[in-house]
């Protein structure tokens, strides 16, 4: 019988995964990937503590569908940036893309 | 009209204004403007002289001028019969010499400029003569001094006319600084600087003898300087490199006068101040004396007119200092018209022949009957002939001083009235007759043009007639009319005629020997006497005393003022120059290195920390996302451990 730790387990895997596919990939796309599996993490542990905690009340899931819509939104305007980058300086590996500093 | 007497004294001076601001360009008009308004001042005198006769006043008119508490010092006009007989004085001898520089400056590119001068010269007389308080007469007196050194300089381009000018400038300023410290002591002694108010307090003893006897003396150095009496003559004779015009009018008739009617005007101290009658009786004797016997042996002809007047001068101040105030003015009056003459026929002379020196003239009578025969009268007039005027003047001085008592100055006074005879008919000998001793001057020579010559007919008629209003046996005409508190009437005494006559014959039969006859031939009498004659021709050596004390010591004293000036002033001012620029290098240094040291340094710290600080923002998204993660793990520890 799968308890709330071990969703809360799988969340945590899923989120690391996520970090460090966030913090290691050089592909811009890979990048927001590893965003959207920290997204998911988060997701699960709205459902889990929803269903586990106060399952009447359908709060979890709710916060997790806004999730889900706004992560669209996040991939396209992402996705969008990362087209244009691509477009622009024909690069999708994240560390040449250093020009934001001093 | 005698209320309205200032308008005398500033109708010249409206003539000066127009001369300066609409006729400068115009001769004619600039000569007309003035010329008309002297003469309407010498008509209004004469009706002010007749309002005098009938009434002898003095008439006093007060106008308010400084009064604030503490200080009230009024104008006023003082017309008694000295001041009226001034009035015509000057009015007469101004207009003469107005026309007749018509004819004398004819030509000269200063046209208009002199007769603007002249007429500010005859306004300031002017005023002088009809002023009330001592303080206007020492504006007024100041106002002449300026015209004079004006018109001594006028031909500003020759060297010694500018220094002539200086020197009697300087020289007067120096009795001035007198005049202006008696008339501070008068003040404060008597607390007014009115004549009438004066007077009264002095009848009334109200000023100690003392206090009178300082502010006399003080007040008779201006009159030293202004009628260049010993120590102070040696400006007169300078004064004649002006034109001579002008010498006849400022330098002969009336400015040296004013000196005399100022010591009239003090007479009431004189009466009361022993020492201050002592002093101006035996300097007006020594100048006399002196100036005489320096007068006989000068070559040029204005110098020896000069020379006489200085001793006439001493004369009428010999005679005022001896109590004789109408004897002294009286002799002024006099003087002024043959004194006049003798400078405007010299003038005429000068104008014909082209030059000063008397030995390079000779004969001119021929070529200038009017010059010669009007400056003949004028010479007997000032030898003191009888019936000319100069007799009747002399007299009287003889006679005051012989009522005083002082007899070792009695027989100065004559033998000064014989030198006098002497040197003016060596003048006229020299001048006039004889053989041409300059030919080519003697034939461009020439009589002068009538505005010339019709004042010296005018003048001479004056100088024969002048006098006349003072025979002793005529009611004493002036003498009823000019006097200090009551008239006096001397009798006349046939002795001192007798004596004077006698010494001016004398001395005219002298130069008549001299320069006329040849029987003693004046070069040999120099030779004899070449001690004295040198001493004589050098002017006692005046110029030479004063440039080797006074002078010199202004130039050392100028040398220590210069050194102080130099060594301590200037080190000083260097000093606190150096001082400043110092302080300015010290801020300087400060500004350059703690101030900029603090900006750039707050700016090089903020690069520097920002150098270090940037090196942060790699611009790799990653490093971000890794600081946030590593923040939130840290956050996270820190809170729940």
């Amino acid at each position: 019988m799968a308890t709330l730790e071990h969703y809360l387990i799988l969340s945590a895997i899923l989120f690391c995964i996520g970090v460090f596919g966030l913090l290691s990939r050089r592909n811009a796309v890979g990048i927001l990937m590893s965003i959207e599996l920290m997204f998911n993490s988060a997701n699960i542990n709205f459902v889990a503590f929803s269903k586990f905690i106060n399952p009447d009340i359908l709060t979890g899931q709710i916060f997790s569908v806004f999730v889900i819509a706004i992560a669209a939104a996040e991939a396209a305007v992402g996705l969008a940036i990362v087209v244009l980058l691509y477009r622009n300086f024909d690069i999708v590996n994240i560390d040449k893309i250093n020009f934001m500093k001093w | 009209m005698i209320e309205y007497s200032y308008i005398i004294a500033f109708l010249p001076l409206l003539s000066y204004a127009l001369i300066v601001f609409f006729f400068s360009k115009s001769n004619k008009m600039a000569s007309g403007v003035a010329i008309t308004a002297v003469l309407t001042s010498f008509v209004l005198s004469t009706i002010v002289l007749f309002e005098v006769l009938a009434d002898h006043g003095p008439h006093i008119f007060e106008y308010e001028w400084i009064s604030m508490p503490g200080l009230e010092l009024p104008l006023s006009i003082y017309i008694d019969p000295l001041a009226a007989v001034m009035l015509m004085v000057v009015t007469i001898v101004s207009s003469c010499v107005h026309i007749y520089s018509i004819g004398y400056m004819h030509g000269d590119p200063r046209f208009p400029r002199f007769f603007s001068f002249l007429s500010l010269f005859t306004f300031s007389m002017l005023g002088l003569v009809i002023s009330g308080t001592f303080f206007a007469t020492f504006i007024f007196w100041e106002l002449v001094g300026l015209t004079s050194y004006l018109l001594i300089g006028f031909w500003f381009e020759k060297k010694v006319a500018a220094d002539a000018g200086k020197k009697a400038f300087i020289t007067t300023k120096i009795g001035d600084l007198g005049f202006l410290a008696g008339l501070l002591i008068l003040y404060a002694a008597a607390g007014t600087l009115n004549y009438e108010d004066i007077y009264h307090l002095i009848e009334h003893h109200q000023i100690p003898v003392i206090i009178l006897s300082a502010a006399g003396i003080l007040l008779f150095c201006g009159a030293v300087g202004k009628s260049a009496q010993f120590p102070l003559h040696v400006w007169l004779p300078d004064a004649m490199e002006g034109p001579t015009p002008v010498s006849a009018l400022i330098h002969a008739a009336t400015m040296v006068a004013a000196g005399v009617y100022l010591t009239a005007r003090i007479m009431s101290i004189i009466v009361v101040s022993e020492s201050a009658a002592i002093t101006i009786a035996y300097i007006g004797g020594f100048t006399a004396l002196m100036a005489a016997s320096i007068g006989l042996v000068q070559n040029d002809i204005k110098r020896v007119l000069a020379y006489s007047t200085v001793s006439q001068l001493g004369y009428m101040i010999l005679a005022l200092g001896c109590g004789g105030y109408t004897a002294g003015t009286f002799h002024l009056m006099t003087h002024a018209f043959f004194k006049a003459l003798l400078f405007l026929g010299a003038g005429s002379v000068i104008h014909a022949a082209h030059t000063n020196d008397i030995q390079e003239m000779g004969g001119l009578a021929k070529k200038m009957p009017i010059t010669s025969k009007t400056f003949f009268i004028a010479s007997l007039s000032i030898a003191g002939i009888f019936p000319l005027s100069g007799f009747w003047s002399k007299d009287e001085i003889f006679l005051s001083i012989l009522e005083e008592g002082h007899i070792g100055l009695l027989i100065l006074a004559i033998v000064v009235a014989g030198m006098t005879a002497f040197y003016m008919f060596r003048l006229c000998f020299l001048t006039f007759t004889g053989e041409p001793r300059n030919k080519e001057k003697y034939e461009h020579a020439h009589e002068s043009p009538n505005t010339m010559t019709y004042p010296l007919i005018f003048l001479a008629i004056l100088a024969v007639c002048a006098g006349w209003v003072g025979i002793p046996w005529l009611h004493h005409g002036y003498a009823s009319f000019v006097y200090h508190h009551h008239p006096h009437h001397p009798h006349p005494n046939y002795m001192l005629m007798l004596i004077g006559t006698i010494v001016a014959v004398g001395g005219i039969y002298l130069a008549y020997l001299m320069y006329y006859k040849r029987s003693i031939d004046p070069v040999a009498m120099g030779a004899r006497f070449k001690g004295i004659y040198t001493f004589l021709f050098n002017k006692w050596w005046f110029d030479e005393l004063y440039m080797g004390t006074v002078i010199r010591f202004v130039y050392w004293f100028m040398e220590v003022l210069y050194r102080f000036d130099q060594g301590v002033i200037d080190w000083f001012v260097n000093f606190v120059g150096r001082f400043g620029l110092f302080n300015a290098r010290f801020w300087q240094t400060f500004d350059v290195y703690v101030i900029d040291g603090a900006v750039n340094g707050a700016g090089i710290v903020t690069r520097w920390f920002a150098g270090g600080l940037r090196k942060i923002q790699t611009g790799a998204v990653q490093n971000y996302a890794f600081v946030v993660f590593l923040g939130v793990v840290l956050f996270i520890l820190f809170r729940f451990m």
